[in-house]
């Protein structure tokens, strides 16, 4: 059937010839109100500050917080005649069972056998042979060495237990969230309902909601699969509805007018033609799925995140890294994978993939070559259970080692320059944003709002603010804002000079690339160590953290939209003779200036995600709150507070940033498109 | 085409060759362990059964935790799981069956009120004192207290308030709070004491155990809320600041407190149903009990000395045997 379809289903192509028409007035414009209304913010400040800011110290709580805490205290109360919760115990088991029998298969001995049914040279055996399979020998080489590695470097039976984690929260997401994506692709309402969901699952700090999911579904790995899961479904659910709403209307009519059913359109078109964009949702829900391991730790999750926190609880920065890099590695070898899987189904529905005699040899001589492997590994103790290396200790004493030595060399250093950031900047404008009465922030956020995004951002941002006043955390709000702000003006800097380097420059692209995937996959607890040890706890300190982590996706976005701008523009005009430099700022910057904005918003949203990191590391405020109510039971209500509070925020400043590229028309269908579909996720751990 | 057909002949070939030759070292055979296996269940009485162990994520706790947990293991045959929770999780657990033990617990009032049986759902109760006994207070690396003796005393603290001013203390002293799952009252200390103080929580203990390694490496003003047993306590003797005497009653209306902390006996707490139960293990951890300097060992084992907290228990019962057969009683 779907040869007989247009088998690209990529995204329709940038309207050609769509030149950006030149905004420059509207947009220098819109800086002379915005000047106006900060100065006058200014002045009256100067006059109030310190007044009516709100501020609740860190560990009192409002009568509001008090009450969300009641509410969990009586779903505790009733648990055991809970109908609802009688359910989800029901649920818990079963994964329960499923993990613990997988678990039996290749991880734990599975009494009254010394080992596991399938030992590790089964385990590596299957799954190359799965690589091989489903994609080519490349990744089956791939495949093989990460599945090496986690043996060697000593963390077999953590690696396997992530990956069935990881495994079983996928499928889950695949049962639950591709019908759902058929909905919000099809059914415009729909989707105006499911998003704001979406919204919040992928926004609300996961230390939030970790205390009632052990209510309903128990501690361990069932804990695990249902936070992975609620973290890692929008995802595939966005994008997944997004390409079966962009499959061609044109089609859609063409094959309508030969009467077929709505679901013959349904798993005969459209399903079809978004295949693509469907295994791109599937590959985000994985990565994003592998970035919850170590927060599934913190509720007895098996998986690599426990040695991550077990180095973090002795300060051992070269004990959490190797568990911390093989999740990166774990991360690497199923995005190439899925990826390279997905190519491949594309090449063979379009009839390529090879001579299929040769593929059924392959199929056959590996089939044969891994059932012996399953079988020896089923009979000799030294096929089963992987052979002790010391090579991973040396390789932690030596991350150590040299974590130590940078510190003690440029810990001086690190220092003056905390001090100048923060003495210079941060906290100038957190004294505007924070010190400020809480009604003048608000009407400048309000009016500023206004005028980069319109009415339509003021709306979005008005109601936020209501509700960020609402939960009592209006000062801690503000300092989370002021630093999110700041460490999204570093992170631009960063992608505007990294990201026109990239693209300038094809080697330093290739160079950069995978320290990028290592930045935004590596969990922030590994590296939480050595910069504490570098700036101490403080505010600068969970800024540095939200850098690492936002900074690789919007280098990448920028890099990506200068890299699209055409050709043929950048002839015209060095052959006007313009330098490098003009030819950066007056090409190519402002003709990629959609990725800039689209940069901007990722860059935020990511930055806040690190807002509980942050909290870790001496940076108070909304971050601090969301820990606190984890840790103590009794201010869970703040914590909920303090995490409705962070979701808001993400709702204002993506709601503006996205208002304020709609207002200018200069930008390429391309980013904006991607503006609905919030690609690429991963925010980790918060 | 031939080509290819050959080398996938080929890889399968060299894969299957691969396998023989590891096998030859591959070692004994599972069989005969899984028979040996066999044979020790129907023998063995199983009297001890599960015993679910809470870890609560500091190294101290840890090195209890293992301690009991590998001699319940090894001399009375239980199976323990060791599951790594905060304290709030881990007392969600016992009326559930999945937490059985938690072996050291710093006190937590409002905790007891939901789960102990006189105001809550008695799903957990008291096993008494661990032995372990809980300070905490506000304290100083050691050279500030070599250097300037007298900040050993509140009084003297504003006196170099201005030392303590970081970029995060608004022009004030900075005072490092700790990880939020420890009760602390210093807000409020700091303003019923009258300290040009202002409270800046570190918000875990690894981040105050840097703050506080660096300070004494490069000789920086740092106080903040610390405790003891601890094992850093050993690399870095961390000083102890003398408050307002703790009274009876000085703490409890938290805003209020302008005292010192007191100190605390650590307890024992476990599931009431797992403490009916016949468990040979129950008996194990109601007369277990250690002091400070038997877990400062241990930690520093783990923390220190980097050995997992298997071994480091076991080395730990190995030289200390009297003390581990008077628990077994």
């Amino acid at each position: 059937m779907t040869a007989t379809i247009s088998p690209s289903p990529t995204p329709k192509p940038v309207e050609p010839g769509a030149p950006p028409p030149a905004e420059e007035q509207t947009s220098i414009s819109r800086w002379i109100p915005a000047a106006v209304i900060l100065a006058a913010w200014v002045v009256v400040w100067y006059f109030t500050n310190g007044t009516q800011t709100l501020a609740l110290p860190g560990t009192s709580r409002t009568d509001l917080h008090d009450r969300l805490t009641e509410f969990q205290n009586e779903l505790l109360a009733g648990r055991a005649t809970n109908p609802v919760m009688q359910f989800t115990n029901a649920i818990a088991d079963a994964l329960r069972s499923a993990v613990e029998w997988l678990q039996r298969m290749v991880v734990l001995p599975n009494f009254p056998r010394p080992v596991p049914e399938i030992g590790w040279l089964g385990v590596v055996a299957l799954a190359t042979y799965v690589g091989l399979v489903v994609a080519s020998w490349r990744i089956a080489l791939l495949v093989a060495a990460s599945f090496l590695s986690f043996g060697v470097l000593g963390y077999w039976e953590d690696s396997l237990d992530l990956l069935i984690i990881t495994g079983i929260s996928v499928v889950l997401a695949v049962v639950i969230g591709l019908p759902l994506a058929v909905l919000i692709g099809t059914n415009r309402r729909a989707n105006q309902v499911v998003t704001p969901f979406l919204d919040f699952m992928q926004t609300m700090p996961t230390f939030v909601y970790l205390l009632p999911i052990v209510l309903f579904f128990g501690i361990g790995p069932s804990a695990a699969v249902v936070s992975t899961l609620i973290y890692a479904l929008p995802p595939l659910i966005r994008i997944a509805g997004f390409g079966i709403r962009e499959v061609s209307a044109t089609t859609v009519e063409a094959t309508d007018s030969a009467g077929q059913t709505y679901w013959q359109r349904l798993f005969k078109v459209q399903v079809p033609m978004a295949r693509k964009t469907i295994i791109v949702g599937l590959n985000q829900t994985t990565l994003a799925a592998l970035s919850m391991a170590t927060l599934a730790a913190f509720v007895n999750g098996p998986g690599l995140g426990k040695p991550v926190l077990a180095g973090l609880r002795i300060n051992d920065v070269g004990t959490a890294f190797v568990p911390g890099a093989l999740i990166v590695v774990m991360a690497v070898m199923l995005d190439r994978a899925t990826t390279a899987a997905s190519e491949r189904a594309e090449k063979v529905a379009r009839g390529g993939g090879g001579d299929p005699r040769v593929r059924r040899g392959l199929i056959i001589g590996g089939g044969v070559a891994t059932l012996v492997a399953i079988y020896l590994s089923r009979t000799y103790v030294g096929l089963a259970e992987f052979p002790a290396y010391s090579i991973g200790d040396r390789v932690a004493s030596a991350v150590s080692d040299g974590v130590d030595w940078f510190t003690g060399t440029f810990g001086g250093a690190t220092e003056w320059i905390k001090d100048l950031i923060t003495n210079q900047f941060l906290n100038r404008t957190q004294a505007l944003l924070a010190d400020s009465p809480w009604w003048l922030a608000f009407v400048a956020l309000a009016a500023l709002a206004l005028v980069f995004g319109g009415v339509r951002a003021l709306v979005s941002t008005v109601v936020c603010l209501a509700g960020i006043w609402y939960f009592d955390l209006w000062h801690d709000a503000m300092i989370t804002l002021n630093m999110t702000l700041v460490a999204t003006v570093l992170v631009m800097v960063l992608a505007l000079v990294f990201g026109v380097w990239m693209a300038r420059d094809r080697r330093v692209d290739l160079g950069l690339r995978p320290l990028l995937d290592a930045g935004q996959t590596i969990p922030p607890f590994v590296y939480l160590i050595p910069v504490l040890a570098l700036f101490g706890p403080s505010r600068f300190t969970a800024i540095t953290a939200g850098i690492v982590y936002a900074a690789p996706a919007a280098i990448k976005l920028v890099a990506d939209g200068v890299k699209g701008v055409s050709p043929t523009t950048i002839e015209a005009g060095r052959s006007t003779g313009q330098t490098t430099w003009q030819e950066i700022t007056k090409v190519q910057l402002p003709m990629a200036r959609g990725s800039l904005v689209l940069a901007t918003n990722q860059g935020l949203l990511y930055v806040l995600a690190m807002t509980v990191i942050g909290g870790l590391v001496g940076a108070g405020a909304l971050g601090y709150d969301v820990v606190y109510g984890f840790a103590r039971s009794e201010a869970w209500g703040k914590g909920l507070a303090a995490g409705i509070t962070i979701v808001l925020l993400g709702v204002m400043l993506d709601r503006i940033t996205r208002a304020a590229a709609d207002v200018r028309r200069d930008d390429g269908p391309g980013p904006r498109r991607a503006f609905h579909l919030r690609l690429p996720i991963g925010p980790p751990n918060n | 085409m031939r080509n290819y057909r050959s080398r996938a002949a080929r890889l399968g070939a060299l894969a299957t060759v691969a396998v023989v030759v590891l096998s030859a070292c591959g070692g004994g055979s599972i069989e005969e362990q899984t028979e040996a296996n066999e044979e020790a269940a129907s023998d063995a009485g199983g009297e001890c059964g599960d015993l679910n162990m809470a870890v609560n994520p500091w190294v101290g706790y840890e090195a209890s935790a293992y301690v009991v947990g590998t001699v319940a293991q090894d001399q009375l045959g239980c199976t323990v799981n060791y599951k790594e929770l905060k304290e709030d999780v881990s007392w969600q657990g016992f009326g559930t069956g999945e937490v059985d033990v938690v072996i050291e617990d710093w006190g937590h009032p409002d905790l007891e009120k939901k789960f102990f049986a006189e105001e809550g759902d008695g799903t957990a109760e008291d096993f008494g004192p661990q032995g372990n006994v809980g300070i905490i207070g506000w304290f100083v690396p050691p050279w500030l207290a070599e250097e300037h003796p007298d900040i050993l005393e509140w009084e003297n603290l504003n006196k170099y308030a201005s030392e303590f001013a970081t970029s995060e203390s608004g022009g004030k002293g900075q005072f490092l709070g700790a990880d939020p799952s420890y009760v602390q009252f210093d807000e409020a200390i700091v303003s019923n004491l009258d300290l040009d103080f202002k409270v800046v929580f570190s918000g875990s203990e690894a981040a105050s155990i840097e703050a506080f390694r660096k300070a004494e490496e490069n000789k920086e003003w740092v106080i903040g809320y610390w405790y003891e047993p601890q094992y850093f306590n050993a690399e870095v003797a961390m000083q102890r600041v003398a408050l307002p005497p703790y009274e009876e009653g000085c703490q409890d209306d938290p805003q209020e407190v302008a005292c010192d902390y007191p100190e605390t006996d650590l307890k024992k707490i476990v599931g009431t149903e797992w403490a009916a139960s016949d468990s040979t293990a129950v008996d194990l951890v109601r007369n277990f009990t250690w002091t400070n300097e038997d877990q400062n060992v241990v930690a520093a084992y783990i923390a220190e000395d980097g050995m997992s907290p298997e071994d480091a228990a076991a080395k730990w019962i190995e030289e200390n045997q009297d003390k581990v057969d008077a628990w077994l009683g």
